[in-house]
């Protein structure tokens, strides 16, 4: 039995131990805002936070999560305002909108610790996370507009 | 949550619990109807339209949102000419039904960047028709005549007076009034809607996490399962040991399907880990020794065919014996996987007397053919029996126009007799598409003494998409295949001997509709050797096209509003240069300029410069994120697209080896929208075509290093 917090709250999983957290947490928990990409760490699409930093919940097992605090999309925000969310909008940034969940959580990621990147700055905590409609260019303008700088 | 914003998993929930032969449309959260009381039966002029006592107006969508808008861009064209209240508009995934067949397919799909195109005036009609009915009933209310009411922002109003009724107060007298034939349709100069920059109703959920994909879809008891596939393309099941896929703690039945043998498990690890387990011995198939190399011979060999004319204007041979001088080139261009953001997946639960299914489809049709059709094929059961839901779709660019993931949950779902949910691995979805085709050209052009083109000669061989869908769409008119010329046959420039010819190559290799299919590869050849043939006449690329240009004022315009954007033959900083190309595909007509350079041996596109004429603009906003997105997509398989055979099985497996442009190498992308009253032209799509030409021009004016093959190589690079 593993125990993790998840968005805030204590939660626990009989899962094998070595099911990846992605899975806990789609299939489980039932919270499929995080999303299932490449199951390689190569997309972003399952990004969540691992103790407030970005990480692939596709190669993150579930005994690497033991006494963690795990956030994804779901707790980000409680009502879906996130300033990254928010802009999200502003900037028009989804399309089909399967990697957002993932591309927003790696922004939040990249603004905790950098709360005025530069395009270098976003250009690194980015560049692992695909988007296949190729909303690469409006993802950075919300970003800059949620970090207060010109859009 | 609450109570009127429900997450898809309730409402799903909520859907099977309401039983047999009950369609239900979906509802995406996302967008925020007004609460209120909903106190009596809605007004349901037509199929797309329901007027609840509340107000709210529930727009029904028949076309999958896939990232293209369709959810915005259709609900904006019907509450145009509805007068309705946007901030009432709420929106609906259509179900499977004759009613929502798409007229330019006769069968319910989404494609060929064809749902603005064939929405707009049923739509509009359908919004006019029930505002009509909304004026024909406040009028008998008030006792006046109708002509004395207008409509504003979900009101009707005595025109003059202060007396007014909100649509959810008429619906039930509005129910009772007639349809009428004939309805007068809103002059452009008055709209409100269309042409504006509306913002998507889809992206609350998107951004939040509720979003309801089709992977995402559950049902209380859902099993999922994974198929072994053949490595080997073509080779079916001949036998297999469940035995230790059982032994995998989670693992509930192995079950033989037409795609393979499925593992059904209590979760997708568990199924994952029962496959690895599974032994499976396939039939020898016969494309089991066949490489890449043999294909592309094979291509080769088959262009010393005439082929089937696809166009011929002249005495193209004759013009080319009689040139001043001859430009001759080869082009190749490979195999390529979608690879859809979201993997393929479908759900699916078979039971005695009906069956429903939540999927990711752009093809939801009956008639036998899309997923409703095939899954009453598979159960017996009779279409009625069958309800899809559509969900969203995590990208789709023409693989969601298939059907093998719908069979593999269908087949799956009827053997265990429970729920089931199939999840393609990245792996199986790069390895088992229905790729883009492999595609040879063979040119050659003539210049008079004065460098005028007098003759353009290609042959094209390529294995023929639409052979797969004579079923669907009737035999090949004179067996000509035309997704297979299109971008080449069509080419606008001004040239008076012409032939474009058409082999079909029948490789064994899976091929379907990939983002502006035909046009993809020969849009990159017909720009490509159009620059080389500038190049030999000695003439700037641009300039060439423009005079050659002058009697397709579409494509001129966007050429030189492209160019003059991108400011064509200003001087730009040492080690770049621009290349440029326009193409017409589904209606709609774009220019792009690339700005690229050469960094540490590697192609760098720093802007694209884009112009695009599709036609009446609904939202110009979506149209320039469309552009963006066919930008990238285009940009990605130019650089790095390649899907290759090695003794029968596909190489690249997942984004480690078939790669994908991401945010670090992504270009400034401007897009400029010609504005037109033309009727409207596909958005989807034909942003893709122009980008490849537009960037391996752009490096031969850099180095004088010409690309004839995709993906692009510089010389000294290793393939």
């Amino acid at each position: 039995m593993a125990r993790f917090t998840l968005n805030g709250k204590p939660v626990e999983s009989s899962a094998a131990p070595d099911t990846p957290l992605l899975w806990v947490i789609r299939e489980d928990l039932q919270l499929t805002g995080t999303k299932f990409g490449c199951g390689i760490g190569q997309c972003g699409a399952c990004t969540v936070h691992l103790d407030g930093v970005a990480a692939r919940s596709c190669q993150l097992p579930l005994s690497a999560v033991e006494g963690k605090k795990i956030l994804t999309i779901e707790g980000l925000s409680p009502d879906g305002e996130h300033p990254l969310q928010a802009a999200w909008i502003e900037e028009q940034v989804p399309q089909c909108g399967y990697c957002q969940s993932g591309q927003i959580m790696a922004a939040a990621a990249l603004l905790a610790t950098t709360p005025k990147p530069t395009d270098a700055d976003i250009d690194t905590a980015m560049s692992g996370n695909i988007c296949r409609c190729g909303t690469y260019q409006r993802i950075r303008k919300a970003i800059h507009r949620a970090a207060g700088g010109a859009s | 949550m609450s109570a009127d914003n429900p997450t898809r998993r309730d409402f799903m929930r909520a859907s099977i619990a309401a039983g047999a032969g009950l369609t239900l449309a979906v509802y995406l959260p996302g967008c925020s109807p007004r609460a209120a009381v909903v106190s009596g039966p809605p007004f349901v002029p037509n199929a797309w339209l329901r007027i609840g006592t509340d107000g709210v107006v529930t727009v029904v969508v028949d076309k999958s949102e896939m990232g293209q808008g369709v959810l915005t861009s259709l609900p904006q064209m019907i509450m145009e000419e509805l007068d309705g209240d946007w901030a009432t508009v709420r929106i609906e995934e259509a179900p499977a039904g004759p009613q929502y067949v798409n007229p330019a397919f006769g069968l319910q799909g989404t494609g060929g960047s064809t749902s603005v195109r064939v929405s707009m005036m049923p739509l509009r009609e359908a919004g006019a028709k029930a505002r009509a009915m909304l004026v024909a009933a406040a009028a008998q209310k008030w006792g006046i005549a109708p002509d004395a009411c207008s409509t504003a922002n979900g009101y009707v109003l005595e025109t003059g007076k202060r007396r007014k009724l909100g649509y959810g107060e008429l619906t039930v007298a509005a129910a009772a009034m007639p349809v009428p034939e004939k309805v007068t349709l809103k002059d452009p100069k008055d709209f409100k809607l269309i042409g504006k920059p509306v913002k998507r109703l889809d992206l609350k959920g998107k951004v939040n996490g509720t979003a309801g994909f089709g992977i995402d879809a559950h049902t209380d008891g859902v099993l999922i399962a994974v198929v072994a596939r053949s490595p080997v393309l073509g080779s079916s099941v001949t036998g297999f040991d469940d035995k230790p896929a059982l032994a995998v703690p989670g693992v509930k039945r192995v079950v033989q399907v037409d795609s393979g043998v499925a593992v059904v498990a209590t979760g997708y690890w568990a199924a994952m880990k029962g496959r690895e387990a599974l032994q499976v011995s396939w039939s020898k198939s016969p494309m089991a020794g066949v490489s890449s190399a043999d294909l592309s011979a094979k291509l080769k060999a088959l262009s010393a065919k005439p082929g089937v004319k696809a166009r011929h204007d002249g005495d193209p041979a004759g013009a080319l014996r009689r040139a001043s001088k001859r430009v001759e080139a080869t082009y190749e261009v490979p195999y390529l996987a979608h690879a859809t953001m979201e993997p393929m997946n479908c759900t699916a639960w078979v039971q005695a007397d009906k069956c429903t299914i939540w999927a990711p489809t752009q093809f939801q049709s009956g008639g036998g053919l899309g997923v409703q059709g095939i899954a009453a094929k598979l159960t017996g059961l009779p279409e009625s029996a069958v309800t899809v839901h559509t969900t969203f779709l995590g990208g789709g660019f023409g693989r969601r126009f298939e059907l093998d993931f719908v069979i593999d949950a269908v087949q799956v779902s009827k053997a265990v007799g429970e729920p089931v949910k199939v999840i393609w691995s990245r792996e199986d979805d790069v390895r088992h598409d229905y790729f883009r085709p492999a595609s040879y050209s063979k040119l050659a052009a003539g210049l008079d003494a004065s460098g005028k083109p007098v003759a353009w000669s290609q042959t094209i061989v390529c294995p023929s998409i639409m052979s797969r869908f004579t079923m669907v769409f009737g035999p090949l008119p004179n067996g000509l295949d035309a997704s297979s010329v299109e971008g080449a046959a069509n080419i606008a420039y001004a040239i008076p001997n012409l032939h474009c010819g058409w082999v079909n190559a029948d490789l064994g290799v899976p091929i379907g509709f990939w983002r502006s299919v035909g046009n993809s590869q020969n849009a990159f050849v017909a720009e490509g050797f159009m620059d080389e043939v500038a190049h030999a006449a000695g003439a700037d690329p641009y300039e060439f096209r423009r005079n050659l240009l002058a009697s397709a004022p579409r494509h001129r315009g966007v050429l030189e509003l492209a160019a003059t954007k991108a400011g064509w033959g200003t001087p730009l900083p040492q080690g770049r240069a621009r290349g440029i190309a326009v193409v017409e595909s589904f209606g709609s007509y774009v220019a792009e300029v690339a700005e690229v350079s050469i960094e540490n041996g590697k192609v760098r596109v720093h802007r694209v410069v884009c112009a695009v004429d599709c036609g009446v603009v609904v939202n110009p906003d979506i149209i320039a994120a469309q552009m963006e997105s066919a930008v990238v997509y285009g940009l990605t398989a130019a650089l790095y697209g390649k899907i290759t055979l090695e003794n029968g099985a596909v190489v690249q497996g997942n984004f480690d080896s078939y790669p994908m442009l991401r945010m670090n190498e992504m270009p400034v992308v401007e897009v400029h929208i010609v504005p037109s009253t033309e009727g409207p032209g596909g958005v989807g799509e034909p942003g893709t075509p122009p980008i490849a030409p537009a960037v391996v021009n752009a490096i031969f004016a850099l180095t004088g290093q010409r690309i004839r093959t995709l993906p692009i190589v510089l010389q000294g690079q290793s393939g």
